[in-house]
């Protein structure tokens, strides 16, 4: 039944989808080819807007491959993430966003049958060349997971927890940097007078924020959220969203999301990803209202994914 | 998705079989099932729950001061003791044919009126000395009254068991002061209090001071032994340690006698009193009170008098030293000797199943080694006890202990230090017996710890190391304390391998006491389930011991419960922190 939809969906996507194609590609190119390479594993170009060329890059992705032992899940991918901006994954399930995201900060590295191709540089840095602190790269580096992870200890210590691994043991210092954190993650007013309650305690929104907060406390240079809205509610997925407008600025932040309109209502530039590959990069206006490519116009707009 | 497209469907369709299960039948409802799982959570229940009501009420019931009633048969003997068991049974010819012929007739008539049973009590007579037995079976066909003296008295004593007779008169300095048997008791209680005391100053003297001077012997001589062997025997350091045993010998001596007079002065003080108590066979004893650890009218009491000797017998029993190879008396040194040994063996076991399941779990390599490992293990839960106790006498006291010996306390050879059994390597061999019972749960709670929270402890730039102390670690903690109670549990109540490395009958000494250096590892223990053995089966008078098997039982299942409500108010404790709404 799910394959007649589809087929269905196929169908009637081409006839309107046609002159939009048309419109901004031009009539010469091939409409959809680049899902056609993608099946057939042939190279192609991603299509990459221009305005991404004057940006000050964080984070520089270089023909990055990766290999679950034999399966390839990410060809060749080639982006730069801008500074102090929101950049946002979209792409339909399996399609590599997370697998993207999670090798920046080589959290892939657990997995012993991951094999890699290509570069990534942080501010310049490598981080895949050999010699590299793993754990060094990671305190640049701060994540938000999915589902809100916060540990099993008290608002405090979870907040602290990237100081305390270094070995921070002023109360002053600690206090600080736990004001200044729970602030920016907006979640002071409510926590401050149960900082040492247990973190579990929390709702799962404010648990997520907390996991903001914690991941904001080490003041990394990129600041990687995984789907952070997923396992939340929708007002809790609109304080989230507020608060990653907030952050927009002091924080370059990389993103991956399954909500179109939270890309496009939070993101500054936002990335097409299809099987793997990157498809389209550009100003999230641009990516949402005048794609380049048909097939990213179809996945914006819901007709797959 | 285009693999989605592609995919060619089945068009074949499983068609569901209906009307097998009627949704009215007994088993869609579970009813047979209800009962069976029900029944058998029930009947484990009822067994635990059973045991436990054994030993409670038994156990209880020990210490209870019960009557003393006197019967005396159709044949003219007289029976005085406590009533412990009445039964009803049909007595054989035989035994009518054991009484004499002039009785015999009427007993048969009485015996026949009753339908040809009869009721029969055990009564403990005890004065073993008197009459040889502890105990004699009284039927009532055979007995012509009954009564309960006034002034039957039920005597503890601290050798030869009790002695149940009717108090007479009170001697003093052999010249009888009291022929009343009322004024005989006033003069008792006003006496023994002070007797008492006499014997524990004479106890704390043989005990402490003349123990002290026994030790500062031993070191004495231990030291010409040291010269001797570390100098040669003819050695200047041999001689002149020699002489200085010998001068301080002459020292020692001197206080040896000076307490060894304190000590008669003392007996010769107590022996000034005595009580004259007239046996059930009319015989008149007479017993030094020197000799009475508690004396009571048993017919006599009221409720408080009840309450206080139980409460005063229970406190005998927790905080005194056994008597009378461990029949009577208390069972301090076994309490001691078992808390300190789990305490031991906690403290050993734990850290060491900890870090053991934390590298299978965090460290090595999931493989076959891996899983072998693990289930040898498991497997090592199911050795018999008793093998993990001829290890630790092989391995711990005559392979480690003895070269510790060798090497450190040569100048007591042949009389081993470490090359036997000992706290240290009772804990250590019950250590290695629960090393399975620690690993497996902890190794599950450590599986059990979210890799959400592993991830995010990496994502923040944490170590392996830093993540299992911090995350890994607290979050296992309930499941850890969980391994160390079952671990309690299984050693605190473990009796076979301690027979073989360190459990005795009787201890001397504490394994930590006053003496420098306090703690003895080295030192031989009492246990309480070595103990409850010893009662029940090595005792002479097995019979006379049953109450205190009881009695002990129940302190050992009580002090396995504390111990265990301890930890577990831990765990709940920890428990309640980790809790929320993502658990």
């Amino acid at each position: 039944m799910i394959r007649a939809q589809r087929e269905t969906a196929r169908k009637s996507v081409k006839p309107t989808n046609q002159p939009s194609a048309a419109h901004h590609a031009g009539p010469e190119r091939p409409v959809r080819k680049v899902f056609d390479a993608v099946r057939d594993k042939q190279p192609f170009e991603a299509e990459i807007h221009p305005s991404l060329l004057t940006e000050e890059m964080v984070l520089e992705v270089d023909a990055f491959s990766l290999y679950y032992g034999a399966a390839q899940a990410l060809w060749e991918i080639s982006m730069g993430i801008p500074k102090g901006k929101v950049t946002a994954l979209i792409g339909p399930s399996g399609c590599g966003k997370s697998t993207l995201l999670r090798s920046v900060n080589r959290m892939n590295d657990l997995i012993d049958s991951v094999r890699i191709g290509g570069t990534m540089r942080l501010n310049g840095d490598s981080i895949y060349a050999a010699g590299v602190d793993v754990i060094e790269l990671r305190k640049r580096i701060g994540m938000v997971f999915q589902k809100p992870n916060p540990f099993p200890m008290s608002i405090f210590e979870n907040v602290v927890y990237s100081l305390r691994i270094d070995g921070e043991r002023k109360k002053s210092v600690l206090e600080e940097v736990c004001e200044a954190s729970l602030r920016g993650a907006g979640l002071w007013e409510e926590a401050k007078d149960r900082l040492h309650e247990s973190a579990l305690r929390l709702s799962g929104g404010q648990q997520q924020r907390l996991c903001i907060a914690r991941a904001i406390a080490a003041e990394p240079e990129v600041l990687l959220l995984d789907e952070p809205c997923s396992a939340l509610d929708p007002i809790a997925t609109g304080r989230i969203e507020d608060l990653i407008e907030e952050l927009k600025g002091s924080y370059s932040i990389l993103m991956v999301t399954h909500n179109m309109q939270q890309a496009s209502r939070t993101s500054d530039y936002t990335a097409f990803m299809y099987l793997g590959r990157l498809v389209e990069y550009g100003p999230t206006e641009d990516v949402f209202v005048q794609p380049r490519l048909a097939e990213t116009e179809d996945y914006v707009t819901g007709r797959f994914g | 998705m285009s693999e989605l497209l592609d995919a060619p469907v089945s068009t074949k369709r499983y068609v569901r079989r209906r009307g097998a299960v009627r949704a009215t039948s007994l088993f869609s409802n579970g009813e047979p099932m209800v009962w069976l799982t029900g029944g058998a959570l029930g009947l484990c229940v009822l067994m635990i729950v059973g045991m436990l009501c054994l030993v409670g009420v038994q156990g209880a019931a020990t210490f209870q001061p019960r009557e003393l009633v006197r019967w005396t048969t159709i044949d003219g003997g007289v029976v005085l003791g406590e009533v412990v068991e009445v039964e009803r049974y049909r007595p054989s010819d035989a035994q009518l044919e054991l009484l004499s012929e002039a009785t015999r007739a009427a007993a048969r008539e009485r015996l026949l009126a009753q339908g040809g049973e009869a009721e029969r009590r055990l009564v403990r007579t005890e004065n073993f000395e008197l009459t040889g037995t502890h105990y004699t079976w009284v039927s009532d066909f055979e007995t012509r009254e009954r009564t309960t003296p006034e002034w039957a008295l039920s005597i503890e004593r601290r050798e030869g068991g009790p002695f149940y007779g009717v108090l007479r008169g009170f001697e003093l300095d052999g010249q009888r002061v009291a022929s009343e048997p009322a004024a005989a008791w006033t003069l008792l209680e006003e006496h023994l209090p002070a007797v008492l005391e006499r014997v524990d100053a004479r106890r704390a003297i043989e005990r402490e001071e003349i123990g002290r001077v026994n030790r500062a012997m031993e070191t004495e001589r231990l030291a010409v032994r040291r010269a001797e062997l570390e100098h040669g025997l003819g050695s200047d350091a041999a001689r002149t340690a020699r002489e200085l045993f010998s001068a301080r010998e002459v020292g020692l001596k001197t206080e040896f006698e000076r307490l060894r007079g304190e000590i008669e002065a003392l007996d010769r003080q107590n022996s000034r009193y005595a009580l004259s108590v007239e046996a059930a066979d009319g015989s008149e004893q007479r017993i030094p009170l020197a000799t009475v650890v508690r004396a009571y009218p048993a017919n006599r009491l009221d409720f408080g008098d009840r309450v206080s000797i139980y409460a005063s017998r229970t406190w005998e029993f927790l905080a005194d030293e056994p008597r009378e190879s461990n029949t009577e008396g208390g069972v301090l040194p076994a309490i001691f000797g078992t808390v300190t040994m789990t305490l031991v063996m906690s403290i050993l076991v734990v850290p060491f199943g900890v870090l053991a399941a934390l590298y299978l779990r965090e460290y090595a390599k999931p493989g076959p080694l891996v899983s072998f490992v693990r289930i040898a293990v498991n497997n090592l839960a199911g050795v018999p006890s008793i093998v993990f106790g001829v290890f630790g006498l092989g391995f711990f006291c005559y392979f480690v202990g003895a070269s510790i010996d060798e090497l450190f306390y040569a100048e007591r050879l042949p009389s081993p230090t470490f090359g036997t059994g000992g706290v240290l390597w009772a804990s250590l061999t019950l250590a290695l017996l629960t090393l399975p019972v620690v690993i497996v749960p902890t190794e599950e709670a450590l599986a059990a710890v979210p890799s959400s929270m592993r991830e995010g402890s990496y994502a923040c730039g944490a170590t392996k190391w830093q993540t299992i102390r911090r995350i890994v670690l607290p979050r296992a903690m309930p499941g850890i304390l969980t391994g160390m109670i079952l671990a309690i549990a299984r050693g605190a109540g473990e009796v076979a391998p301690l027979m073989l490395v360190g459990a005795v009958k009787l201890a001397p000494e504490l394994p930590i006491d006053g003496e420098a250096p306090f703690v003895h590892p080295s030192r031989s223990f009492m246990h309480l389930g070595f103990h409850i053995y010893d009662l029940g089966f090595q005792s002479p008078n097995s019979e006379a011991a049953k109450p205190m098997v009881y009695t002990t039982t129940l302190l050992l299942i009580g002090l396995v419960v504390l111990l265990n409500v301890v930890a577990i108010a831990v765990r709940a404790k920890l428990r309640r922190r980790f809790q929320g709404a993502q658990v």
